[in-house]
């Protein structure tokens, strides 16, 4: 009985250690989360009462977040930014699952780690190296042709280049762990069926990397969203979100608006990862 | 069977090699229309290379394949009027029940109207009309057979494959889908090729069974044929059960060759398949068990043209009608022979004295490591 | 398809990772590596030479920080993979199965949010008018308000939450995938709870131990928000020294050679944990 007793016990810390790690992740975002709604100043204790105007008043001091130029100006961006790095290395990933899983070539193994470095390599580094070529292209094309290639120069396009280096490897490796799966039987039989190589893949393989292809653009999706390391290097007049935010808090100091965006941008991310959950839950069919 | 279109599938010398393997070596045959034919043999023996050639996925190296008279080996899989049920079915998760059937009829351009028909049609043929819009996988294992079927035949296939499909399904199940399987093969009269390595799947169903080894046809013939008189020491050990023992032929007489096995067992036997056998050479004995009577030792004289030998009840396997003895002879020789277990006084027990008795025509002797 | 619509396709196929790898990994790397091995000796006029590198080793203030970074990322890296792998634990094998997949969801939050906004959290919490001192100043356990920000505490406590989901996720798949059995079968072979963990869970464990430790490992040397945000002015942390070579004193050649330092230091780290831990990147980081 005593064993049993140590065992509870035991088993008593265990959860009230699991339950202390679960509080320390949720606070640092609850704090961020919830002076966005203190009408105050500063965001810090005491609660001076409940407000939306961080979100929608439009006049100094307290201008919300809707009505703030800067801000809604670097949403934008990092939205294009986004889209376009999540629409780019959902491509690339989708054909870098094909080259991997479907074809043998030599020296496949080893191209396989290469498609893994990126992941790890520090996000400052490949913002800096993408920075000095690209410059160094420019300008060796500036001073022999005479002309400027203002894409090579920092901006968005560089940004959109820096974050799809690494973010392709998370976008290959969940689609190509989706299509190992893929039972190629569905293949033969839909030839079998007689639908053409073409049709197959429309029919039939690509709706079943669906979920992958989803899942995996939202990663990216978010992923760009977030990225501050390997954007800083390359952000050109055209600041995105966290660029604009981080500027804000070093320079003006941290307003409560700043709360208010954090909080949007929890609840858009928290919904849009469930929404990568549910595409993601394995249907009952694949048992 | 008169004129050659009769045949719906012919193969002729088909080889397939995998670098140095060769895994179907030199197969011919041909399948009259609407019947059903089993492709029989252990797995690794060639027979879903075999398929997958008459499917179109695989090339063979040598020899042509001929559906409805016609050479089929330039056209593209999905252009061969040949479909295929695969091993594990092949459904496709993503759509239901309806759209699966459609798929093909979709691929080969036919319009709403006329696919709506098709598929309630075929619906109907497989007795499951009112399963259309059902998911996949909401369905169970027998009527995803018949779905898997069902999309097949919405083609009007000319011949329709299938590949070991019984083999994820429990035992219960098997059993009912074998005699299922014979009545759709029946109600489409098409000629289904039936690819198998359960020996009791293939004889059930089969009008003719062909039995593989090695990428070699070993026997086509009918299932009782294949039973009653193999031609091959591999196909009278692969299909049905039989008593085997490896041994030497002491003297070839009138009425049967002598045979003393390995242990020490003599018999006589009656010469099966082309190897002519003389005295001196090795050979392969088979007796199934059910020829075999084990009764209790009496007076009266053994029968004439047949074997008799005594011994002791090792074990009785009880399995209801199927109920076997393994019976010891005295120079350690294991004997199975099947009884009927009544449960009344009469049974073999454990350790009862014995006698066994079996003609010589149904001791099957081959030439060993010949043919 | 005959033999050369294949190698078309595998040319086609081949072609997006090819441009990927070369222009955007493989090409600026040499870039940069190049561009840190050129030496300013006039305006505008550059020769070959080892100088920025000898510059780094001249100025004990670079490789000081250099060494604590390398340093703090090791703790980190440490105390992110104690305090994570009793949580995985609990998640892959003790949780019931529908808690399992709310607190794996419920790991995985954080990991939504930019790291600006996590920094930001803390800085609410530990700043001198921020949450923690204030409460402890209302609840009388101190008159005036603490500062907990800006001091080495508060940079590895910031880092260790940022980077411990990239430990806890490869470790709840790993141990995900082996079987109640296999730890059952520990315990009724004999063994007491340290016995099974040191000889069944751990080595079981250790490719998803390893994938965490790199990702983790990695991510903390190559930070630069969470070090400059909690640290303040003198966080010392590498990467900052990067970006005031580039951007605010605008000497490319020496930050190029700062960061194929950092790139080097991190990959020889991660080269010799692979090594001691006989795994590979492949079956690690790979795993998914």
């Amino acid at each position: 009985m005593a064993h049993a007793q140590t065992n509870r016990a035991l088993m008593a810390g265990y959860k009230a250690y699991v339950a202390a790690f679960f509080i320390f992740l949720a606070a640092p975002l609850i704090a961020a989360g919830s002076f966005a709604f203190n009408d105050s100043l500063f965001p810090a204790l005491p609660w001076q009462g409940f407000t939306l105007d961080w979100f929608f008043n439009d006049t100094e001091p307290k201008l919300g977040m809707f009505h703030d130029r800067r801000l809604l100006s670097g949403l934008y961006y990092s939205f294009v930014i986004a889209a376009m790095v999540a629409a780019l290395s959902v491509a690339v990933g989708t054909t870098n699952a094909f080259l991997f899983v479907r074809r043998e070539f030599p020296f496949k193994t080893f191209f396989y780690i290469v498609m893994i470095v990126p992941l790890v390599i520090p996000g400052v580094i490949l913002g800096i190296s993408i920075l000095v070529l690209a410059s160094n292209v420019a300008n060796a094309v500036y001073d022999r042709f005479g002309v400027e290639i203002s894409l090579l120069r920092p901006g968005i396009f560089l940004v959109v280049l820096g974050q799809f280096s690494f973010i392709t490897t998370i976008t290959s490796l969940v689609i190509t762990a989706r299509l190992k799966k893929f039972d190629l039987s569905l293949e033969e039989a839909a030839f079998n069926l007689g639908a053409s190589r073409a049709r197959v893949l429309w029919t039939i393989t690509l709706p079943y990397l669906r979920p992958a292809m989803i899942a995996s653009a939202i990663v990216a999706f978010l992923v760009s969203f977030e990225n501050f390391n390997t954007t800083l290097f390359l952000v050109g007049s055209e600041s995105p979100l966290t660029i604009t935010m981080y500027d804000r808090m070093a320079k003006v100091g941290s307003t409560p608006v700043l709360n208010a965006v954090s909080f949007v941008l929890m609840v858009g991310s928290g919904l849009l990862a469930l929404v990568s959950v549910a595409v993601q839950r394995p249907d009952p069919s694949g048992q | 069977m008169t004129t050659d279109d009769a045949f719906d599938l012919e193969c002729l010398g088909i080889c397939k090699d995998f670098g140095a393997f060769r895994a179907v070596d030199d197969v011919s045959f041909r399948i009259p229309s609407g019947t059903f034919f089993s492709i029989l043999g252990p797995s690794g023996c060639g027979k879903t290379t075999l398929m997958r050639m008459i499917a179109g996925f695989e090339t063979p190296t040598q020899g042509d394949i001929l559906l409805k008279g016609r050479s089929v080996l330039s056209v593209p899989p999905n252009r061969r009027n040949v479909k295929m049920v695969f091993q594990h079915l092949a459904l496709f998760p993503m759509m239901d029940v309806y759209e699966n059937i459609a798929y093909g009829l979709r691929c080969a351009g036919a319009g709403k109207d006329e696919i709506a028909g098709r598929v309630a049609d075929v619906l109907t043929r497989v007795a499951l009309p009112d399963l259309a819009r059902r998911q996949i996988h909401q369905l169970s294992g027998g009527q995803k057979q018949r779905i898997a079927i069902a999309r097949c035949m919405a083609l009007n296939p000319d011949v329709l494959l299938l590949d070991e499909p019984l083999g994820a399904l429990d035992l219960k199940l098997r059993e009912a889908m074998k005699i299922e399987l014979k009545l759709l093969q029946h109600q489409f009269d098409t000629t289904f090729v039936y690819i198998t390595h359960d020996q009791s799947e293939a004889l059930v169903m089969s009008d003719y069974v062909a039995v593989m080894n090695a990428g070699r046809f070993e026997q086509v013939g009918r299932p009782e044929e294949l039973y009653h008189a193999p031609k091959t020491a591999f196909v009278a050990g692969f299909v049905g059960d039989s008593n085997r023992w490896s041994g030497r032929a002491l003297e070839v007489r009138a009425d049967g060759i002598k045979v003393e096995t390995e242990a020490g067992l003599t018999v006589v036997a009656t010469a099966f398949g082309d190897g002519a056998i003389s005295a001196g050479d090795a050979v392969e004995v088979f007796v199934r068990p059910e020829f075999i009577a084990a009764t209790r030792p009496g007076p009266d004289a053994a029968a004439p043209g047949g074997n008799t030998h005594s011994g002791t009840v090792d074990s009785v396997l009880f399995n209801g009608a199927n109920s076997r003895v393994l019976v010891r002879s005295p120079n350690g020789t294991m004997i199975e022979a099947d009884v009927v277990v009544t449960g009344g006084g009469n049974d073999l027990h454990e350790g009862d004295p014995v006698r066994l008795d079996w003609p010589f025509a149904q001791t099957m002797c081959f030439a060993a490591g010949g043919a | 398809m005959t033999r050369d619509a294949k190698r078309l396709s595998l040319i086609l196929l081949f072609a997006p990772f090819a441009l990927w790898i070369l222009l955007l990994i493989v090409l600026p790397h040499i870039g940069m590596v190049a561009l840190s091995l050129r030496e300013k000796v006039a305006p505008r006029i550059y020769e070959f030479g080892f100088g920025n590198y000898i510059d780094f080793l001249n100025e004990p203030i670079y490789w000081n920080t250099l060494l604590r970074t390398a340093s703090m990322s090791l703790l980190v890296t440490a105390l992110a993979l104690l305090i994570g792998f009793p949580i995985a634990y609990y998640i892959a094998k003790i949780a019931g199965r529908r808690a399992r997949g709310a607190l794996f969801l419920m790991c995985l939050i954080p990991l939504w949010v930019s790291d600006l906004i996590r920094a930001f959290g803390w800085i609410l919490l530990l700043r001198q008018t921020g949450v923690i001192s204030s409460l402890l100043v209302w609840s009388g356990m101190t008159d005036e308000g603490i500062e907990f920000l800006y001091n080495d505490a508060a940079v590895i406590v910031g880092l260790v939450y940022t980077v411990i989901l990239f430990m806890i996720v490869p470790l709840v798949s790993t141990l995900d995938g082996m079987g109640d059995d296999m730890i059952e079968a520990g315990y009724n072979l004999g063994g007491g709870h340290l016995t099974v963990l040191r000889r069944i869970i751990i080595p079981y464990a250790m490719p998803g131990i390893v994938a965490g430790c790199i990702v983790t490992f990695m991510l903390t040397a190559g930070s630069y928000l969470t070090p400059i945000l909690l640290g303040g002015k003198n966080s010392s942390w590498f990467t900052e020294q990067i970006y005031n070579q580039f951007i605010t004193r605008f000497n490319w050649e020496s930050g190029a050679a700062f960061g194929f330092l950092l790139l080097a230091f991190t990959s020889i780290t991660v080269w010799l944990g692979l090594r001691l831990s006989g795994q590979s990147l492949a079956n690690t980081v790979a795993r998914t």
